[in-house]
């Protein structure tokens, strides 16, 4: 699982009010290679909640984003290698989404959030 | 063409997960077809719910390829063998997606709000008992419930909220499922819609239905809406529409 996949999600559970973003509980994290692309983090950079990336990668153990980010930084390739390798390369294999309000853990196993919630949570 | 869309001996299997089928092929030859449309339509997010062994999001991500490198794709399943199967036939494949195990899109919905520029869906949409809908084993890829509405009726409010204002939706459905009645649905909230293929098989009539908001058919819905209300004073059922085409609501060349 990406960040760029953490990103987007949020605590589905009945009742929580906010629940952006998931803490990141990680027993095993992966880098993978993949080519850079400006448009895509272009696109992507405009939709993405930024502290939250910035904090899910350190907990990942990547602690390179600045802690603020604007469009103008996009001309940097200073800045959008990192972006990239923030956001594409570093995958969380096994471990666990929190949920900020309730702690409820959504496992994470072979790279593929678990967001299937019980009866009594929907 | 072939070298565009996935191909069969790569895509990924397991014994509680559908296999790409006729449905599967319709769809992707869809959108093969409006290839050039979906290219012109510079999606940022792309969407498919319910991506099973991941034949058409692997499809899509490829047919579209480098020209539309800014596209990012999302896949969600509720089965959990699906997910795995489906990342496996994206890596065969070299292309990525971001794969979610997860009911529709839950857990998806409140940071994609209006933001799925293109959405995918071929639906559990086979016409069974009731207590067939909900299990998370390979009966989620068909079983639809009373006339296979179940789960597509629960898929297009969701649609409604994740589709960005330029959004298109592709729904696959069967003659079973009244194609008419979800056009007629969906432009109450403000969709139109064209059916853009048509195949029969042996077993079934598949239709495949485009949506996309439109201004036109927004206010034409808001309009029966006020009339509606200002008439007897309470929304009623539906209004009549006299469509001047019978699979084409709407006025844009989608």
């Amino acid at each position: 699982m990406r960040l760029l996949t953490h990103n987007m999600l949020s605590s589905n559970i009945k009742g929580v009010a906010n629940g952006f973003p998931l803490r990141i509980e990680a027993e095993k994290v992966v880098e993978k290679e993949v080519e850079l692309n400006t448009d895509f983090l272009r696109n992507m950079f405009a939709k993405i909640e930024w502290k939250a990336l910035v904090e899910a990668s350190k907990t990942l153990g990547y602690a390179e984003l600045p802690d603020v980010a604007e469009p103008s930084m996009l001309d940097s390739d200073e800045f959008l290698n990192r972006f990239h390798h923030a956001l594409l390369e570093l995958h969380l294999e096994e471990g666990a989404l929190v949920c900020p309000e309730t702690g409820r853990k959504f496992p994470v196993n072979k790279g593929i959030p678990n967001m299937l919630l019980h009866e009594d949570e929907v | 063409m072939h070298s565009k869309i996935a191909q069969i001996g790569l895509v990924s299997s397991h014994p509680e997960v559908y296999d790409p089928c006729d449905d599967s092929f319709a769809l992707v030859d869809a959108l093969l077809a409006d290839r050039t449309k979906l290219l012109n339509h510079r999606p940022s997010i792309c969407m498919e719910i319910g991506c099973g062994s991941g034949y058409v999001i692997a499809s899509l991500a490829l047919l579209l390829g480098k020209e539309s490198s800014g596209s990012s794709y999302i896949a969600t399943d509720i089965n959990p063998h699906a997910v795995r199967v489906t990342l496996e036939t994206l890596e065969a494949h070299g292309c990525h997606a971001e794969v979610v195990n997860t009911d529709i899109a839950s857990g998806l919905e409140k940071r994609l709000n209006r933001c799925v520029d293109v959405m995918v869906v071929n639906p559990p949409y086979v016409p069974t008992p009731e207590e067939e809908v909900g299990c998370h084993g390979i009966a989620s890829a068909w079983a639809g419930g009373e006339n296979g509405r179940r789960v597509i009726d629960r898929i297009l409010p969701v649609a409604d909220k994740l589709l960005s204002d330029k959004g298109w939706l592709y729904l696959l459905t069967l003659t079973a499922n009244n194609p008419v009645e979800l056009c007629l649905h969906m432009r109450k909230k403000g969709y139109a819609s064209r059916i853009i293929l048509q195949r029969s098989t042996d077993e079934e009539s598949l239709h495949i239905i485009k949506f996309w908001r439109d201004l036109d058919t927004l206010l034409e819905a808001n309009e029966c809406s006020i009339v509606e209300k200002t008439e007897n004073g309470l929304p009623t059922e539906s209004p009549n529409f006299t469509p001047f085409s019978f699979w084409k609501y709407g006025n844009h060349n989608n």
